[in-house]
C-alpha cells in the first residue's frame, strides 16, 4: 500500500473512533465514575503528550532547547499569560536556545 | 479561550506542515492528513514514524492508538454538551484536544457548545490553512527546530494541561503519566509510551477512587 493509502485509512479509522465515543449508550455516560475516568485520562494523555514533545526524539531521549520551552510555557501560564502568548513563548524559547547554540 | 487556541494553532500547524513534508509525505499528503485526520497527536505520531523510517502500516498504528483519546473525548463531550443527532458526525470530526479542552473549561451549557464550536470550527480552518502554508514553506525553511515551532508544540500542549491541575489528584496522575512516559520512551516504538500512560492514569485514578470510596 502506498502513503496516500495509509494516510486515507488512517483518517478513516480516526473518524471511527471519535464517532465511536459519540454513539455508546447515555446511560454508560450518566455513571459518574464514566466522566471522572475521562476527566482523569485527559489529564494524563496531555501530560504524556506534553512530555513525549518536550523530551522524546524518536524512540531516544534527548535534552535540548524544548526543556527552554516548556520552562517558558509554564513561565508564561504562572503569569496567565493568554494561550496564544504561552504557544509563542514556548517557540521563542526554543528558538533562542538554538540561536544559541543549544541543541 | 476558543479564539484564542484557535490562533496560536496557527503556529503549530506551520510546525506540522514544514515537518510532515520534512518527514517525505507529499505536499497533498500533509493536507490530507490536517483535513480528515485532524488530531494533531496523531498526525505527529504517523509523520514520526514515516520520517523515522517505519512503514505506513507502523504510522498508521501509531497514529491510531494515539487517536483512541478521541473517543473517551466524545463520550465525554456527549455527556457534557448532549447534541442532537444531526451534529454528530460533524462534532466527532471536530473532536480534538483543543475543543474538548475549551468546552470542558465552562460553566454554563451555552458557554461549553460555543467554546467546543468556536475551538473545533477555528481550530480546523487554521489548522489546515497554516498546515498548507507550512507544507509549501517546508523546504525554505530549513530546519524547523531553527525556528523553535517543536517548542511551540511543547507548550501548546503544556497550555491545555494547566488549567486542569487545580487539585491534588489530576497532579498526581500528570506527574506519574510524565514519569511513564520518560521511561518507556527508550523502551517501545513510538506512541506506544502515551498509550501506557493512559493505562496507568487509568489504574491511578481507580486507587484515588478506591482510597476516597474508603475514606467515606
Amino acid at each position: 500500500m502506498s502513503i496516500l493509502s495509509w494516510v486515507l485509512l488512517g483518517a478513516a479509522t480516526a473518524f471511527a473512533i471519535k464517532l465511536a465515543g459519540y454513539l455508546l449508550p447515555q446511560s454508560l455516560l450518566d455513571r459518574p465514575p464514566v466522566t471522572e475516568l475521562a476527566a482523569a485520562m485527559t489529564v494524563g494523555l496531555l501530560a504524556s503528550l506534553t512530555t513525549m514533545n518536550t523530551v522524546a526524539s524518536g524512540q531516544a531521549l534527548a535534552l535540548d532547547s524544548r526543556l527552554l520551552a516548556l520552562a517558558a510555557g509554564a513561565i508564561a501560564l504562572k503569569l496567565k499569560a493568554p494561550y496564544l502568548v504561552v504557544v509563542l513563548a514556548g517557540a521563542l524559547a526554543a528558538a533562542a536556545g538554538r540561536f544559541f547554540g543549544l541543541p | 479561550m476558543g479564539l484564542s487556541i484557535a490562533v496560536a494553532v496557527g503556529v503549530y500547524g506551520v510546525s506540522f506542515g514544514a515537518l510532515s513534508v520534512t518527514a517525505g509525505l507529499s505536499v497533498w499528503e500533509t493536507c490530507l492528513l490536517s483535513a480528515l485526520m485532524f488530531t494533531g497527536g496523531s498526525q505527529f505520531a504517523f509523520i514520526g514514524v514515516v520520517g523515522g523510517g517505519g512503514t505506513g502500516a507502523a504510522a498508521w498504528a501509531a497514529a491510531t492508538l494515539l487517536g483512541v483519546r478521541n473517543g473517551i473525548y466524545g463520550m465525554q463531550l456527549k455527556a457534557l454538551i448532549r447534541p442532537p443527532a444531526r451534529l454528530i458526525p460533524v462534532m466527532a470530526q471536530l473532536t480534538i484536544d483543543e475543543s474538548t479542552a475549551t468546552a470542558t473549561a465552562q460553566d454554563s451549557h451555552d458557554e461549553r457548545v460555543r467554546g467546543f464550536w468556536t475551538a473545533g470550527l477555528g481550530v480546523w480552518l487554521t489548522w489546515n490553512a497554516f498546515t498548507l502554508i507550512g507544507a509549501l514553506a517546508g523546504d525554505a525553511l530549513g530546519d524547523p527546530k531553527q525556528w523553535g515551532l517543536d517548542g511551540a508544540a511543547v507548550a501548546a500542549f503544556l497550555g491545555l494541561l494547566w488549567p486542569r491541575l487545580s487539585a491534588k489528584d489530576p497532579v498526581a496522575i500528570a506527574v506519574v503519566a510524565a514519569m511513564v512516559t520518560i521511561i518507556t520512551t527508550p523502551l517501545v516504538p513510538p506512541g506506544i509510551p502515551v498509550l501506557i500512560a493512559a493505562a496507568v492514569t487509568a489504574a491511578v485514578w481507580a486507587l484515588q477512587r478506591r482510597r476516597k470510596v474508603v475514606a467515606e
